[in-house]
């Protein structure tokens, strides 16, 4: 037989597990968690079958009927009534739920009548016992004539029979499974005398539908409306609903049994205090609030490794390789930038590993419903706290996530308003900054440090909620909708689910950053070492005439002086305590010579600062300072606050870049000591003090700083209006505030 | 007793008699909140608002002003 595709749609209620039987068919590794709703687009994957055929698979988000409610339900919709589509399947595969098989087999049913050969494999097999279920798989296949697999893919048992279904899909029936014209025999003559043609059933869809599809055009479909009245539809609607539950419930009498008193009773247990009206939000918040702590104390160790060891690399590197403008750029452009992506890996990590597990327990649908009430004043749905909540990994996700609020009002709201939350991206600056201007210590058990990231995420999440207010008062935007929200079984998070996510996240983090920054540090330190000024040309000339004259400045004054002090009183240590036997002579030809030694490095300083400051870089950067100077920064962090404008995340590594072409010291720093050290030239104060610093860590807090993230939004809401709207306002308020602050701090 | 779902207490139960409302969701019928279906308030939020009901087949939770448009027979016990 000639290779030929088969095209399988994965299809089901929510959190059955459709994504993961796509994974473990495919070997892909889509994101999958106990919440539903986590798929809200389409992801094709491939599977080779035994006789040598593919089967190209579709996993879909899921749905719980062909009647949809919200815009990721509507996309699994669309693809199964467009015949002519391109992703029109071959073969429906319904994954359902062995918890919720009678409702799990609605859509089943649905999707039969489709006249599509149709799969049905009941997951989670082994949650039966434990839920005193039993299951009679020949005969419920013979009652639903449809060929049934009873699987588990925790345990890895059925995929192969999934794969062998699909092989044999000419033996599957594709009989109906209702006779809509049950419904209203009348009304079905009437649609039939119509249209002649066409299967009532598929009529039928077209005509409760908003969806657009089939060979029906407008002329025609006006005409089905003629018919009826909508009040008569929605009642033949209930009627459908109530005639399927009917049969399904006569195909289930015998072949699925369920022990009522198994059931529920630790999920009861566990809802009543997870929802408690009291401790339901206490344990939230002392969650979000370990998170914190974890993030910022656990992190700190392999965040100095990181940081000392790409520091000791770049030395390593000027030092071996023969020195030239190859070597430069790579110790000083592309290892100090990729550095300042790398250092903040464990704290990413930890962030979805944390997101993860409350995903795949199956807590976020709690906070759903605690947060409900307290989040509609604000125009949002509690189903908005969940892409708010994930925002703090990454907008993008979260905007996604949306998709499953069926208000668009509320829809288009937290779409708004989520780039306020903190995401990944801004955790960089924040922690560089903070580490360097709130001083350490801690009040009870809490350090000022992550008190400090703790008050950032409360404030971007507190500015989100207001913002969505004044859009709820601002959008007049006429809705009908109503809120529905499963509540799944709670489950121990999977080691394998977690781990896959937080590394497939924390890949993407630093490869889609690493991406940028490289590109953006080669250009800066391009940018930063040549120059065509006259200025430029003459560096070395014109530093020296300026050391001749005026002598070093402070800065390395002191640094020079201090340095001598500590090497003689060490020396002289030394030989007192006999570990040196050297004369007096001697000692003052070792100290010339450590002068000596100083003052280059001084000079290089100097001279790399004076060489930084008229480059292409700095000319660029001065005419920028202006704009900047009144929140507070140099010309330098406004070269960073620029190409942040890209991403966020390349803060840190500009900056790295920027001071390390800057700084022309022998020594070895890492990235926090660099910035720490950096210093006003004219008035030798330090750039990051208190005053910049919260001006810094308030504009990131507020900006529209991401370019993907603008192109999500205009995805999801269909015009440029939005997205530039968030970027001019966004900014504009961000830059407000970090010049209040600075002005009033310094 | 008749009543709506939205005065049950924690635990009580219910069996759906009927949707005076025209609009009556079709979505959640088809999530197992049909007549003849037993509604039990396995919890409320606090602030009352919204509710966590188990019927049919579905743990929801839905608004109240939804759960007033779902008329039960209340089962006594
Ligand atoms: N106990 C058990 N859990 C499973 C099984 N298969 C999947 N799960 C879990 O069920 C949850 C939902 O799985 P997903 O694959 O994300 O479900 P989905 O149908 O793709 O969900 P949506 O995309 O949200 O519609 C996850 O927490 C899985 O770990 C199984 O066989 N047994
Ligand atoms: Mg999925």
């Amino acid at each position: 037989m000639a290779t030929k595709e088969i095209k399988v749609a994965l299809l089901g209620n929510p959190n059955t597990g459709k994504t993961s039987v796509f994974n473990a068919l495919t070997g892909l590794n889509q994101k999958v968690g106990n919440y539903p709703g986590i798929t809200v687009e389409k992801k094709i994957g491939f599977c080779k079958l035994g006789n040598g055929t593919t089967a190209k698979i579709l996993d879909l988000p899921g749905t719980y009927s062909l009647n949809t409610t919200s815009l990721d339900e509507s996309i699994a919709v669309e693809i199964l009534l467009n015949k002519k589509g391109e992703y029109f399947p071959d073969v429906a595969i319904v994954v359902a739920e062995v918890e919720n098989l009678k409702r799990n087999l609605l859509l089943f049913s649905q999707i039969k009548d489709l006249g599509i050969p149709t799969v049905l494999v009941i997951n989670m097999a082994d949650r039966m016992q434990k839920n005193g279920i039993s299951l009679d798989v020949e005969s419920l296949s013979k009652e639903l004539g449809t060929k049934v697999i009873l699987s588990s893919v925790r345990n890895n048992s059925g995929i192969s029979e999934i794969k062998q279904s699909i092989e044999d899909i000419d033996a599957i029936s594709t009989d109906s499974f209702l006779d809509i014209t049950e419904v209203s025999p009348e009304y079905f003559e009437r649609l039939k005398k119509l249209f002649p043609q066409e299967d009532p059933y598929k009529l039928w869809l077209v005509t409760t539908q908003d969806v657009n599809f089939t060979e029906i055009d407008k002329n025609q479909q006006a005409q089905v409306n003629d018919i009826t009245t909508t009040v008569d539809l929605r009642r033949y609607q209930h009627k459908e609903t109530v005639l399927r539950y009917k049969k399904i419930n006569a195909s289930l009498k015998k072949a699925y049994l369920k022990d009522p008193t198994k059931a529920t009773s630790l999920k009861a247990k566990i809802d009543s205090v997870l929802t408690h009206k009291v401790w339901g939000y206490l344990i939230f918040f002392a969650i979000l609030f370990l998170i914190f702590q974890v993030i910022y104390d656990w992190s700190n160790y392999p965040m100095d490794l990181i940081d000392g060891f790409f520091a000791s690399a770049s030395n390593w590197v000027s030092k071996t390789l023969p020195s030239g403008m190859f070597t430069n750029l790579i110790a000083e452009g592309i290892l100090a930038g990729i550095g300042g992506i790398v250092i903040f890996i464990p704290q990413i990590a930890f962030l979805f590993l944390f997101i993860s597990i409350l995903e795949e327990s199956g807590y976020m649908s709690r906070v759903v419903f605690l947060m409900d009430k307290l989040m509609r004043p604000f125009g949002l749905s509690g189903k908005s706290v969940v892409p708010l909540m994930s925002g703090t990994a990454c907008a993008i996700p979260a905007i996604m996530a949306s998709r499953t609020i069926e208000n668009w009002k509320e829809r288009l709201i937290t779409i708004l308003v989520i780039p306020f939350t903190t995401c990944s991206a801004r955790l960089p600056v924040y922690l560089i900054i903070i580490s360097i201007v709130i001083p350490e210590g801690s009040f009870m058990f809490i350090s000022y440090q992550a008190f400090t990231l703790m008050a950032l995420y409360i404030l971007g999440f507190g500015v989100s909620i207001l913002s969505a207010w004044i859009l709820h008062k601002i959008l007049k935007i006429k809705t009908k909708s109503f809120f529905v929200m499963e509540m799944p079984g709670y489950k121990m998070p999977q080691a394998k689910n977690v781990g896959i996510t937080v590394l497939e996240k924390t890949k993407s983090f630093v490869f889609g950053a690493g991406k940028i920054i490289l590109a953006i540090s080669v250009i800066l330190w391009f940018l930063g070492s040549y120059g065509l000024s006259e200025d430029f040309k003459n560096a070395e000339k014109n530093v020296d005439e300026k050391i001749a004259s005026n002598g070093f400045s402070d800065f390395n004054k002191t640094f020079i002086s201090s340095n001598i002090q500590n090497y003689e009183l060490s020396l002289r240590d030394s030989v007192r305590t006999k570990v040196y036997h050297i004369n007096n002579q001697d000692i003052q030809d070792s100290l010339a010579i450590k002068r000596n030694d100083l003052i280059a490095v001084a000079k290089e300083d100097e001279l790399a600062g004076y060489k930084l400051e008229h480059s292409f870089m700095g000319q660029m950067g001065k005419a920028f300072e202006p704009l900047v100077k009144p929140l507070g920064y140099d010309w330098k962090i406004g070269i960073a606050v620029l190409a942040s404008f890209a991403a966020r995340e390349v803060f840190v590594g500009t900056l790295a870049t920027i001071y390390s072409v800057g700084s022309g010291g022998e020594e070895e720093e890492t990235i926090k000591e660099r910035l720490a050290a950096e210093v006003h030239p004219s008035t030798q104060k330090p750039v990051f003090n208190f005053a910049s610093g919260i001006s810094i860590l308030l504009f990131y807090a507020f900006a529209m700083q991401c370019m993907s993230t603008l192109a999500i939004v205009k995805r999801e809401t269909n015009t440029w209006k939005w997205p530039m709207l968030q970027l001019a306002i966004m900014t504009g308020f961000a830059y407000l505030v970090a010049l209040i602050a600075y002005q009033f701090l310094k | 007793m008749v009543t709506t779902a939205a005065n049950l207490r924690k635990g009580q139960k219910g069996i759906i008699t009927e949707f005076p409302n025209e609009g009556f969701p079709l979505k959640l019928m088809e999530m197992g909140c049909l007549p003849g279906n037993t509604v039990e308030l396995v919890q409320v939020a606090p602030f009352n608002d919204p509710i966590y009901i188990n019927v049919g087949d579905s743990h929801i939770a839905i608004r109240r002003s939804l759960a007033e448009t779902i008329v039960l027979e209340l089962i006594e016990d």
